[in-house]
């Protein structure tokens, strides 16, 4: 499961991550970090099976938790191309048997491949 | 159709569309092809196949319409033509103009010729502007009108260079992220990309010319078309065809417009040839595999005309999704359409097998092609134009630097180490801004390290782009061994430049 993590002036300076971690003994791969003085925002993956028990801890923290279900959301323009295929950080792009480009569950929605889209067919569902 | 010499299969074109007549012609696309080979052998193969379907769809640059608009009253010798705001090119007879596919709008570089075509083949309107002189024959000076492709009474794609056999893939070695034709390449050879389809694409599959000819029938982004020649830049290995179809008959779904971010507009271009299987000879060449097809991975990262090879692929690894550069594993974009390609074939292959689609004899076979020619044209080098340097040492006082460069008249002081190496840069900005804030100690407090470089060796332009993209007016120029030797200020090139003039 993907988790988007927001932290506030209060929790950013906190060793969160590592509190959370040793608290559940869940892994918590992180994807995406932005750091800022004031805020920050993360994208972490964690087993299915823990989701639950890392929300509450993070949530403990008070840090604000939302789970990423939503992916890229592609049109009828798609020509299949693949032009977006090695932008993506987190290899959730690949092209199916049928020759068909793909959009696996694993996207964090960083938007990378919306820029390069050629007959800008890709969009960040709001 | 046996020779009775030799008991091996001859076919001939003639009886190829007999049997495509009387319904009873065996076609398989390409990639069905290899494995009838595999499994038969390539005899047998050419005994029971009559026809394979090839095909591409990848951006090609080189694609235009001649678009011929019909007179208005009074009549225009049309000087300068503008389809929604894009340029075609007039410089032929009076209400003729060629569109080309990568002319961008004067007002949205992400709008462009190719745009233009798509939203003809769709039947939307176009707004037409035509400019003129004006004539005894032509009087009019201006037309305004809105019109469609049923208007036109011509609307001819003719693409100088079309399909090619195969292209070099791109990566990039620098530490800037690139965006070139070849798409978007990540920095420290974060990615690869390639465009051609491999095993499918028409020319791999009939390298030897002898069926894709002058006057062989195809298909063009759902039209019937025809090859006029060979392409642009058709060279060994790398063979083009130049191509032609009728706009009126295409079809949308086999032709995007298309806009590569920071580079510019182009279109993808359906196109399919059914090879005829007239022998074994030319079944085994069906059955190329893209393992068989070797490319280059060329390094963007050099702006030069002449990029290094990084190393050879073959399509197969390509298409694999990941390649391996100086022993990392780099994910590869395609940027051809398999997928599309595929439904091409699938299509040429349903008209073929209808008799809706015949085969046609090439009046002239291609010509081998010869290594291409670079463009004559002296490079002008940064050694060239650099100017002689002043350097100051990391504790130098910031007071001395500033004067320094009055007494030099200079705005930049490259800093060096003892051994003369670049460790940074001060402006005469710094120095402002330093003594605005109180800051009057040592340079070292106020440089920049992180230095935009460049080395004698490299050309003027490339220089150039680099003060541009990183707004700055001035290039140490560095050694191979990081020592500075000179420097280049955007007043060489300016100078330069009213020099060439």
């Amino acid at each position: 499961m993907l988790l988007r993590l927001k932290f506030d002036s209060r929790v950013v300076k906190k060793p969160v991550i590592s509190s959370v971690t040793l608290k559940t003994s869940a892994l918590i791969n992180i994807i995406k970090a932005e750091v800022g003085p004031r805020k920050g925002e993360l994208i972490v993956e964690v087993e299915d099976s823990m989701t639950e028990k890392v929300e509450e801890a993070f949530r403990e923290f008070g840090v604000s938790v939302c789970r990423l279900k939503k992916k890229v959301q592609r049109s009828d323009e798609c020509v299949h191309c693949g032009a977006c295929i090695s932008m993506c950080p987190v290899e959730a792009i690949c092209i199916a048997e049928d020759g068909r480009v793909e959009f696996m569950d694993n996207c964090v929605l960083c938007g990378n491949c919306v820029k390069v889209c050629p007959v800008k067919a890709l969009s960040i569902p709001v | 159709m046996k020779s009775e010499k030799t008991g091996r299969v001859t076919k001939t074109i003639e009886e190829i569309n007999e049997k495509i007549k009387q319904g009873s012609v065996c076609v398989v696309t390409a990639e069905e092809m290899k494995e009838v080979v595999q499994a038969l052998g390539a005899e047998e193969a050419a005994k029971e196949i009559d026809v394979v379907t090839t095909g591409t769809f990848g951006a090609m640059c080189s694609t235009g319409v001649f678009l011929n608009f019909g007179h208005s009253d009074p009549p225009i010798k049309m000087q300068r033509v503008w389809l929604n705001d894009v340029e075609a090119y007039t410089g032929i007879a009076a209400v003729d103009a060629y569109i080309g596919a990568t002319q961008q709008s004067k007002k949205n570089e992400e709008y462009g010729g190719a745009h233009v075509i798509e939203e003809l083949v769709k039947g939307e309107e176009i707004e037409l502007k035509a400019v003129s002189g004006g004539t005894d024959c032509y009087p009019a000076k201006e037309i305004r009108t809105v019109i469609t492709l049923e208007d036109l009474n011509f609307a001819e794609m003719v693409n100088p260079r079309n399909a090619y056999q195969r292209y070099n893939a791109a990566t990039n070695s620098s530490s800037k992220v690139l965006r070139t034709y070849m798409g978007t390449l990540l920095p420290n050879f974060g990615n690869v990309t390639f465009a051609g389809c491999g095993e499918i694409s028409p020319l791999q599959n009939d390298p030897e010319f002898r069926t894709i000819g002058v006057g062989t029938r195809i298909f063009l982004c759902g039209a019937k078309g025809y090859i006029i020649g060979h392409g642009t830049q058709h060279c060994p290995g790398y063979a083009t065809l130049m191509v032609k179809g009728s706009l009126k008959e295409m079809r949308p779904e086999f032709m995007r417009a298309a806009y590569i971010p920071g580079y510019g507009v182009t279109m993808f271009v359906g196109v399919g040839v059914p090879i005829p299987v007239l022998d074994a000879e030319m079944a085994e060449k069906l059955a190329v595999r893209d393992s068989e097809i070797k490319t280059k991975i060329i390094d963007f990262g050099v702006q030069r005309r002449d990029r290094p090879v990084v190393r050879e692929v073959t399509y197969s690894e390509l298409k694999s999704g990941k390649v391996e550069i100086n022993g990392e594993e780099v994910r590869v974009s395609p940027l051809s359409s398999v997928y599309v390609a595929r439904r091409i074939m699938d299509e040429l292959k349903t008209r073929i097998e209808r008799g809706e689609f015949f085969l046609s004899l090439p009046v002239e076979r291609l010509r081998e092609g010869k290594p291409l020619k670079p463009m004559r044209t002296a490079t002008k080098l940064v050694k060239s134009v650099m100017s002689r340097v002043v350097v100051v040492s990391p504790e130098t006082g910031v007071r001395e630097a500033a004067k320094l460069m009055i007494d030099k008249g200079i705005n930049h002081l490259p800093v060096v180490d003892d051994d003369k190496k670049l460790v940074g840069i001060i402006t005469s900005w710094d120095i402002a801004k330093a003594v605005a804030s109180g800051k009057t100690g040592t340079v070292e407090e106020i440089m920049t390290r992180n230095v935009i470089t460049t080395s004698p060796g490299e050309a003027v332009e490339i220089a150039a782009r680099k003060m541009e993209v990183h707004e700055i007016s001035a290039l140490p120029v560095v050694d191979k061994d990081g020592r500075v030797v000179g420097m280049v200020t955007s007043e060489d090139l300016s100078k330069l430049l009213a020099r060439n003039r």
